[in-house]
């Protein structure tokens, strides 16, 4: 039995709603479709609304910085290098690096909880640049990145790191660490689209940071390794990367270092970044 | 809106597989254009999944389709400009306010930052939602969200606008809210192709009907002409001891003359039914052989009864949607 007759329209708000609507409906004309930068950079844009409305995310950028470096320079400073402020002056920028590429294993967590929701399903079924989604998505957590980076190099001018590079040194590598971590985005967005759950992403991701981070020159010289590590430690993407850190930290950085850390990031961007693109269409 | 090709949405044979379910199993569909366009079936059916592969989210495993002409797997991105489509779930972000979520649906669109601001006002303010527009959408009520994520849909007025069961779970109130804007769509000229379980949503916005089961067409049509399938009206009784409906369904298929189908509801029966005059003898014939009934009506054919009618089995109780539902997530 209907309990809604065509007259039920008739009522005061029913009405209204029709004549504002069918003025709106004739106003909805199709503007000239926007490039992919525009849209990447909307979807950028989204990134940081969320940021406004969960702040709470940004914990894991700004107190996991903070307990990491306080815990590792006064853990270890006194026992490997004799004193805590020489420790720092080596630990820095490792720990730099370490605090950076744990948050990317986010940049997958925060995909996949994000594509289970219905809202992708909009953006899929908009006439937009296919990758936009994700490349704003990578964009807002380069501004993750670049509040951890802050945080962690606040943190060690306030406890003595007095780096010889300078302003320009610290900000060099910062954004040379920038360019890296988007790099390593691309394979926690692939991993966030292969998994099923955001806790998958995480345990997984976790699972491939953690000896990448640990086996590599952030904590010690591995001089003092065993040979079967050491060879590891070697050839270890993080080794190259602390180096190059370090480098232009210290003012020391040669053109080499940095150089290898751009074409790592070039190199992951490209098998990483379509792989996520055909995982992202096929679903 | 351009009225160049009749048929606004045309599907013919379209597969789809999950594993060894087929959830779409040769759907054929012939939606012509600036009409409601109805695709009623139980849960389970195949309805999102076939939404899905016509608005480009899913590609089918056989079969073809076109949107106003265009082919939805050679020219993805033209059916894109053409198509909105408002999912079964919030197809909003949550976490954004009102204006936020229309503001970045007008950006990406293409309109400028200020054009899409005015767009969103606009549009909230039609949709009733102007003292919401800068409350985070999470925080909306089941209507209000419904509301917004139809707004969100006709940011740019779409030629054809796919709505996957917009009224599922609305109260009645937010259900008529709905029905209004789908109508204003419709004289606006755009398309709509909405998927429901209720007969009765069907009966009251779609010009045409197609009936889903099992990822199969078992019938299309006008509502009345699915009505004359079915029959004019069917007799609800429910009776006031479960025990007895083995004895009324005995008696209610004699007097009736038709099929009695045991409801759910343990103390219900339903029948389909053209005369009235039966109908009275029939419940005098019940109350006379001693079964007690606790009430009884008259009313439209439910979705159950058109099932019967046109299986010869009950619409099943699936316990989820489309697997489509499944592998998207």
């Amino acid at each position: 039995m209907s309990t809604h007759q065509p007259t039920a329209a008739k009522n005061g708000v029913a009405t209204a709603v029709d004549e504002n609507l069918i003025a709106t409906l004739t106003a909805g004309s199709r503007p000239p479709r926007p490039s992919g930068v525009t849209t990447a950079l909307t979807f950028g844009w989204r990134a940081m609304l969320k940021i406004k409305h969960v702040p709470e995310q940004l914990f894991d950028v700004t107190l996991t910085p903070i307990i990491f470096t306080l815990m590792f320079t006064y853990l270890f400073g006194g026992a490997l290098a004799g004193s805590v402020e020489s420790y720092l002056q080596f630990l820095l920028p490792g720990i730099l690096v370490q605090t950076v590429i744990l948050t990317t294993v986010y940049t997958g967590f925060t995909l996949n909880t994000d594509i289970s929701k219905g809202v992708f399903d909009r953006f899929r079924s908009l006439p937009i640049w296919r990758p936009s989604p994700l490349v704003g998505a990578l964009l807002g957590d380069a501004v993750r990145y670049a509040v951890a980076s802050t945080v962690v190099v606040v943190l060690g001018l306030v406890l003595g790191f007095r780096p010889d590079g300078g302003v320009i040194g610290v900000v060099g590598a910062v954004v040379i660490l920038l360019v890296f971590a988007s790099g390593i985005g691309w394979i926690f967005t692939t991993l966030g689209l292969i998994l099923r759950t955001p806790n998958a992403v995480m345990g997984v991701g976790m699972m491939i940071i953690m000896p990448f981070t640990f086996a590599s020159n952030i904590f010690v010289d591995p001089s003092t390794m065993p040979s079967w590590l050491q060879s590891f430690v070697d050839v270890n993407p993080i080794t190259h990367l602390v180096t190059a850190e370090r480098g232009l930290m210290a003012g020391t950085a040669s053109a080499g270092d940095i150089g290898w850390v751009l074409l790592a990031a070039a190199a992951l961007t490209a098998v990483f970044g379509p792989l996520t693109m055909y995982l992202y269409r096929r679903r | 809106m351009k009225s160049t090709p009749d048929l606004a949405v045309e599907a013919t044979g379209l597969i789809k597989h999950f594993g060894s379910t087929r959830a779409v199993d040769g759907i054929d569909l012939a939606v012509p254009a600036g009409t409601v366009y109805g695709v009623l079936g139980p849960n389970g059916a195949g309805k999102t999944t076939a939404v899905r592969i016509l608005t480009t989210l899913q590609q089918p495993d056989g079969g073809t389709a076109t949107v106003l002409g265009h082919d939805i797997q050679r020219e993805p991105d033209t059916v894109r400009s053409l198509v909105s489509l408002t999912g079964q779930f919030a197809s909003v972000d949550e976490d954004l306010t009102g204006t936020e979520n229309l503001v970045l649906l007008g950006r990406l669109l293409g309109y400028s930052r200020s054009q899409a601001r005015r767009r969103a006002d606009d549009l909230l303010t039609a949709f009733g939602l102007a003292d919401a527009a800068d409350r985070q959408v999470k925080k909306y009520s089941g209507g209000m969200r419904r509301r917004i994520d139809i707004a969100a849909s006709i940011v740019v007025t779409p030629e054809v606008l796919f709505l996957d069961e917009p009224t599922t779970g609305l109260d009645p109130r937010s259900r008529n809210q709905v029905w209004d804007i789908i109508r204003v769509l419709v004289s606006g000229g755009t398309t709509v192709l909405l998927t429901t379980q209720y007969l009765d949503e069907a009966d009251q916005l779609a010009d045409r009907i197609a009936v889903i089961d099992h990822g199969k067409v078992i019938a299309e049509g006008t509502s009345g002409e699915l009505k004359a399938s079915v029959g004019a009206g069917a007799v609800h009784v429910r009776l006031r001891d479960p025990v007895k409906r083995p004895d009324a369904e005995r008696h209610l298929t004699k007097a009736l003359g038709v099929p009695v189908l045991l409801e759910h509801d343990p103390v219900a029966l339903s029948a389909r039914v053209e005369d009235s005059d039966l109908v009275a003898r029939a419940i005098s014939g019940l109350i006379a052989a001693g079964i007690e009934v606790a009430e009884f009506s008259l009313g439209q054919p439910s979705l159950d009864e058109v099932f019967l009618a046109l299986t010869g089995r009950p619409a099943e109780e699936a316990t989820e949607d489309a697997p489509g539902e499944e592998t998207a997530a």
